[in-house]
């Protein structure tokens, strides 16, 4: 027995092993290079294995990040306690300012359901939300993404969108059943389409990993003004119209940049957006039906809702 | 034979030599956990070279190439980069170090922290190209030269802590 554990029986020749490890270097290069591949041709089994690992790990991430926000949480309590006669004053005056607008508003409301009434409009429904905790940060210089406790057994699904109090977020890209992946709008790959809120002039925000993302598909010799409001659109249907994103900052080489309203370095809960257009559903992938449902010929895309792509502003 | 006496002692060498691969996912977790420090995220250490960085050199027989693999990919799927793209990295970094592990035994501080410096250098430079490749789009790689710079300036405390971690729980097996 202590013959065995000394590894002595189990020895290879030394040759044999210089041979063994660096068979298992090339086969594990080969493995993770085909892996990414595999990943890049969006097989479904790569994904089922991510998200799995994923839920794994999520409740664990969920409690380690819990008194890591304890602490944060301290501190913020006591750089508000000392901030609290400034803050106090700054409140106040918001106070103020906000009555007015209060007022404004609900003028506008009265005035708003009055008109939609004369016009028998029909209002687009409001979402539900569900909360979630950001227990994962991409923690890459390659990626922007963020991981949260609540997966689709909370009623999420993918493509939907993630917001703050602030404004929007980014939307789901991954889902488990107690974990979702958020791609945030910075992130290289996200593609949001929005509107310039003051001229309807539309556009589609992408991100580039930097902080400020840039307004693409702007028709030549368009001018947006720095600090015009950026919305989402709705087109497309996969998010609702008018959810507030950023403001116009500048033009640069690459475009217009928007810094968004919410802050995206410091996100704690966020909220996913339950909503979809009735009897519209998008290109999302899972609207797909096999033909041998027997309702597949009224399925979602036979609505006719799609709104129009050929109309040029 | 007795069993009492014969099963503990290879449990707790078991346990031992099972600390590099558990403290370099702990590392990982670590690394995709919010802190709540504005903008860290992008630039967030890579802790995880370091570790594999320190034990290939000074505990080859606790950490195997298929451990550095599983390694890396649990990290893309906590990072949510694509499957294999640390790996492949990271598994890259395990045969460049334990090519070299003769030359960096028994250097000064010195020279494993330029070593070091130089093989975090390729390694962020390979997960950029390998990124830029995926993605098919081009982005800035300011982040990643943040991200190495903290990787590289850190270095020597981790390396201190996992010297602690050798010399007290490893040293016996």
């Amino acid at each position: 027995m202590r013959r065995l554990r000394d590894g002595q029986v189990w020895r290879l020749p030394q040759a044999g092993r210089a041979f063994v490890l660096r068979f298992s270097f090339v086969i594990l290069l080969t493995a993770a290079f085909t892996l990414m591949v595999l990943g890049r041709a969006e097989m479904a089994a790569v994904e089922r294995l991510r998200t799995a690992v994923t839920d794994l790990v999520a409740p664990l991430l969920d409690a380690l990040s819990r008194p890591v926000q304890t602490v944060n949480d301290v501190v913020g309590e006591v750089t508000g306690f000392l901030a609290l006669r400034d803050e106090n004053a700054r409140l106040l005056d918001a106070n103020a300012r906000l009555r007015r607008w209060e007022m404004v508003a609900r003028r506008m409301e009265t005035e708003n359901a009055a008109l939609r009434g004369l016009l028998n409009f029909k209002s687009e429904p409001l979402g539900a939300f569900v909360s979630a905790r950001v227990v994962g940060d991409s923690g890459n210089a390659f990626v922007r993404t963020m991981l949260v406790n609540a997966g689709a057994s909370a009623g999420i699904s993918k493509n939907q969108a993630v917001i703050t109090g602030d404004g929007l977020v980014g939307r789901v890209v991954e889902l488990g059943q107690r974990s979702a992946r958020i791609l945030l709008l910075t992130d290289l790959n996200s593609r949001i389409p929005v509107v310039i809120q003051s001229t309807r002039q539309r556009a589609i925000l992408a991100g580039d990993n930097s902080s400020t993302p840039v307004l693409t598909l702007l028709p030549e010799n368009v001018r947006v003004e720095v600090g015009a409001r950026v919305v989402t659109s709705g087109h497309g249907g996969l998010l609702p119209a008018g959810l507030p994103v950023g403001v116009v900052t500048g033009l640069d080489e690459s475009g217009y940049r928007v810094r968004l309203f919410a802050d995206l370095g410091r996100l704690e809960y966020v909220r996913v957006v339950n909503w979809s257009l009735p009897g519209f559903s998008p290109l999302a992938p899972t609207a797909w039906q096999p033909v041998a449902e027997p309702d597949a010929a009224t399925g979602p895309l036979a609505g006719g809702a799609a709104p129009s792509e050929a109309e040029t502003p | 034979m007795n069993i009492e006496t014969d099963i503990w002692p290879r449990i707790e060498s078991g346990l031992r030599g099972a600390v590099p691969l558990t403290l370099t996912a702990m590392l990982v977790v670590l690394v995709a956990m919010p802190l709540g420090v504005p903008a860290l995220g992008p630039i967030m250490p890579l802790f995880p070279l370091m570790a594999i960085f320190y034990w290939v050199i000074h505990r080859p027989d606790r950490f195997p190439y298929l451990g550095t693999f599983l390694i890396g990919l649990f990290q893309d799927v906590l990072a949510g980069t694509p499957m294999g793209m640390s790996a492949l990295v990271l598994v890259a970094v395990h045969g460049a170090v334990a090519s070299q592990r003769k030359f960096f035994r028994g250097k000064s501080f010195m020279v494993v922290w330029s070593g070091f410096a130089v093989l975090a250098s390729g390694a962020v430079a390979l997960n950029w190209v390998l990124a830029m490749a995926f993605y098919a789009s081009l982005a800035s790689p300011t982040p990643a030269l943040f991200q190495l710079v903290l990787t590289v300036a850190l270095f020597p405390c981790l390396t201190w802590f996992f010297r602690l971690v050798r010399r007290d729980l490893l040293r016996p097996i």
